[in-house]
């Protein structure tokens, strides 16, 4: 599996897209966080107007096997949840760099330790 | 993250097939099996409308021979063993003295005087320390022969088409719950028409440098008919749907068969003492005057996911506990089995939830299995 170059990565698994003119990013999970989950069937995701904190949780992905915490890679408002993955969470599975986004933040602090692409493949290469 | 894999684990003789096939392998036991080839809700439904091929040679198989095993059995199991017909089979317990349940067991009777015993993985080397104590007096041997087979199970509705193309064994003879000798595509195997799935189905005992060549003949003779390699996941969510108890979730030493509501399989009657045999006429008497929690079905109304261990609750009090639970592939919502208060059992109970993670999700109260074969 691929990385995209043009994100970056938490350590937790989390993607996130370079910040458009209005400072907003989405986030996503990686598709190696997705394979470890398995078959996501349902997705709590942040609701708009929600201030979350990178590095703590902001919502739950339950798969066949496990519930996992879904953390936040920034610090932000989130302005947008994908409800095409609460209606369907095996997007997250399918498209984890497309159409399985989770949600969009407008961010407002970053944590200095975030990966590239190329330092996420080798975290998860070991 | 191989370097970070404990290297006690062990490996069946289908590993490299596993990893070749791209499997999610995960620590099972004690094993590295595998977990997930692809999506464990294909798989699921494969098995449920076609065919999978399931690697299970982690099960702890052990071997009784000898004048008196058929009365060691009787003696050390809760069931009638000596009663089995040759090529049949049977589901059973051994209890511990308080009887407590220690393992549920399959028993094959191959021979007048020779059974093989299959154990959970998770509880092999505990059934077979108990058997051999047990069998201190009887003219009887007990052997481990968990090196001895690989088992590979094909199940689901398209399985006795596959395995006739492979064989010459007279399958429509052979019942559920039986298993007989033959070849199946050139390997020699203990052939028997049990499983853990809910379908229709066939687990094959086969020397492990066989199982290789067998997988490969059953994948090749699946083809056509959608037969997949499936893992431990659906294993599991195929068994949650078919109702069937797993140890270490809904046995445990702390409940006797009387509390999991399987009294049936404790066969008073049989002759000669067995172990347990005192306190499990206790627990059947108590049972009958003061029902225990009872293990019934719960289908979710949403879509969280109710795991083992969550609190049943009914009117703010805690009512009973999960002992499994997973999204079923079948039903489209999750499902769960939970012991709970007689008082709250019946089918149709109104207001049962399932507390998850502080929130109370309503459930309904259902009977098992969830799922049925049309047969």
């Amino acid at each position: 599996m691929s990385n995209p170059q043009q994100l970056r990565y938490s350590k937790e698994h989390e993607w996130l897209s370079a910040a458009d003119e209005n400072g907003v990013a989405t986030v996503g999970i990686t598709e190696f966080a997705a394979n470890a989950l398995g078959d996501v069937v349902y997705a709590q995701l942040p609701e708009v107007g929600d201030t979350v904190t990178a590095g703590e949780t902001c919502g739950e992905l339950e798969s066949t096997k496990s519930v996992s915490d879904l953390y936040s890679p920034v610090t932000g408002e989130i302005v947008a949840a994908n409800q095409d993955v609460v209606d369907d969470p095996s997007l997250v599975n399918s498209a984890p760099f497309e159409g399985g986004w989770l949600f969009k933040v407008r961010v407002t602090e970053e944590p200095a330790d975030l990966l590239s692409a190329d330092e996420y493949t080798a975290q998860n290469a070991g | 993250m191989s370097s970070t894999e404990p290297t006690e684990l062990r490996h069946t003789a289908l590993d490299a097939l596993h990893r070749s096939l791209g499997a999610t392998m995960t620590d099972f036991a004690g094993w590295d099996m595998p977990l997930r080839y692809g999506s464990e809700r294909d798989e699921h439904l494969a098995v449920r409308t076609k065919a999978g091929l399931f690697d299970l040679s982690h099960m702890g198989e052990i071997t009784v021979t000898g004048p008196q095993a058929a009365a060691l059995l009787n003696h050390a199991l809760v069931g009638n063993i000596a009663s089995v017909g040759v090529g049949r089979a049977r589901y059973t317990m051994i209890c511990q003295a308080d009887g407590g349940i220690l393992d549920d067991l399959i028993v094959y009777r191959l021979a007048e005087t020779e059974y093989m015993v299959v154990a959970n993985a998770s509880n092999a080397q505990v059934v077979l320390d108990a058997l051999t104590k047990r069998a201190e007096g009887f003219d009887a041997e007990v052997r481990d022969d968990r090196d001895a087979y690989a088992l590979i199970a094909v199940q689901g509705p398209e399985s006795p088409g596959i395995l006739k193309s492979l064989t010459d064994a007279d399958l429509d003879g052979l019942k559920y719950y039986a298993g007989l000798p033959g070849t199946v595509a050139g390997v020699p195997a203990l052939i028997a028409r049990t499983g853990y799935t809910g379908e229709d189905g066939f687990e094959l005992f086969v020397k492990p440098e066989h199982a290789v060549q067998l997988w490969q003949a059953l994948t090749e003779a699946g083809e056509g008919v959608g037969l997949v390699p499936c893992g431990l996941s659906c294993r599991d969510t195929l068994r949650l749907e078919a109702g069937m108890p797993l140890y270490g979730h809904e046995l445990t030493t702390a409940l006797t068969p009387f509390d999991a509501g399987l009294g049936r399989v404790v066969k008073f009657e049989k002759e000669g003492d067995f172990v347990g045999r005192e306190a499990l006429a206790e627990a059947a008497s108590r049972a009958e005057q003061n029902p225990p929690r009872v293990l019934v079905g719960l289908i979710a109304e949403g879509r969280r996911v109710p795991r083992a261990g969550y609190p049943v609750v009914a009117g703010g009090a805690v009512i009973g506990e999960v002992t499994s639970g997973a999204p079923s592939p079948t039903l489209g919502k999750p499902i769960a089995i939970a012991y709970v208060d007689a008082a709250h059992a019946a089918p149709g109970t109104e207001g049962v939830g399932v507390d998850i993670r502080g929130s109370h999700e309503p459930y309904q109260v259902v009977a098992l299995p969830f799922y049925k074969r049309q047969k």
